[in-house]
């Protein structure tokens, strides 16, 4: 049986939002473009201490942006962490999946630091090492470590505000030498990038591993965990 | 050039603006939380379509970074709103019990 709202209406609705929307995006690609930014931050990233655009827009023309993104992601890990205390975790992982797991987080590591150092001038930065990081906590909490790698509460709590902290520091202790909030000084933008940088990746991949457990660690990290 | 450059932009964000349908179609017509959070991770992906869309200008060309940055930034909002409301959804469902 055919149900109006359902079956007609939502669909009809819906096509209408998508012809709309395709029409708009036909007009924004075909258009004349005018003044966009695109030009006015090429033209300024060999000023930003990267070569990498998306890094220099990301960690120098739109810090402001990218510190209030930490922010959000530890809300959202404190939100998590309010809602109650996770799980018991998985069971130990047999012989295979572990020695698969003592193989990969390792390589996982390396690669999140490659990730680091390599956003400076290809695809690459915080964001994507931090990912890296956060997947090879999964990846043990899979496996049955039931903090997932991380550290003991008080110190997992230092690490997951790193990233806000290093970076609102940072732009406090700019503003002091008279530079605005975030505003690189010419010379230093590289050290000052890689130091934010540095520091998020570990508070993102902190974040995400904790995320991922699905509340606040156990009091006593060391009861199960396999290793 | 320029006209292979429009077709693949428009095939990128055409299936971008599908995803978004279908993401919202789903959001509306399923009543279940997960498939709520499916279906709103569905429209983001089809958002970060469109803007990767609009980004492209041609192989050779380096692409637009702001709106690259702009994806970066709605993949790690999208990634803990997620986190998030998968949290409230296990709460929730030990309220029921």
């Amino acid at each position: 049986m055919i149900r109006p709202l359902e079956h007609i209406l939502i669909p009809l609705g819906l096509l209408a939002v998508g012809g709309l929307l395709g029409w708009s995006f036909f007009l924004a690609v075909t258009g004349d473009a005018g003044e966009r930014l695109a030009p006015i931050a090429l033209a300024r990233v060999p000023d930003s201490g990267v070569s990498n655009p998306v890094t220099s827009v990301l960690l120098n023309f739109r810090a402001y942006d990218t510190l209030l993104e930490f922010a959000v992601l530890l809300a959202a890990l404190l939100g998590i962490w309010s809602l109650g205390s996770s799980g018991t975790g998985f069971q130990p992982a047999a012989s295979v999946l572990d020695g698969m797991v003592a193989g990969f987080v390792p390589l996982l590591i390396l690669s999140a630091g490659y990730m680091l150092w390599v956003g400076a001038y290809a695809p690459g930065g915080a964001f994507q090492a931090g990912a890296l990081l956060g997947s090879a906590g999964v990846m043990l909490a899979l496996a049955g470590h039931r903090n997932a790698g991380l550290p003991s509460e008080g110190r997992l709590r230092i690490l997951v505000g790193l990233g806000v902290f290093v970076c609102a520091l940072t732009g406090l202790l700019l503003m002091l030498f008279g530079d605005g909030f975030l505003t690189y000084p010419a010379g230093f933008a590289k050290w000052l990038i890689l130091t934010i940088e540095t520091a998020a990746t570990l508070a993102i991949g902190a974040t995400l591993a904790a995320a991922y457990l699905g509340g606040r660690p156990a009091a006593h990290p060391t009861t199960g965990e396999t290793a | 050039m320029t006209d292979q450059v429009l077709y693949a932009q428009l095939l990128y964000g055409g299936s971008g603006i599908i995803l978004v349908l279908l993401g919202l179609w789903s959001f509306l017509v399923h009543a279940a939380l997960l498939r709520k959070l499916i279906a709103i991770n569905l429209m983001g992906a089809g958002v970060f379509h469109i803007l990767v869309a609009i980004a492209y200008r041609g192989i050779d060309t380096p692409p637009d970074p702001v709106p690259h940055a702009l994806v970066l930034t709605g993949i790690v909002v999208a990634v803990s709103a997620t986190a998030l409301a998968l949290a409230f959804g296990k709460r929730l469902d030990q309220v029921d019990d």
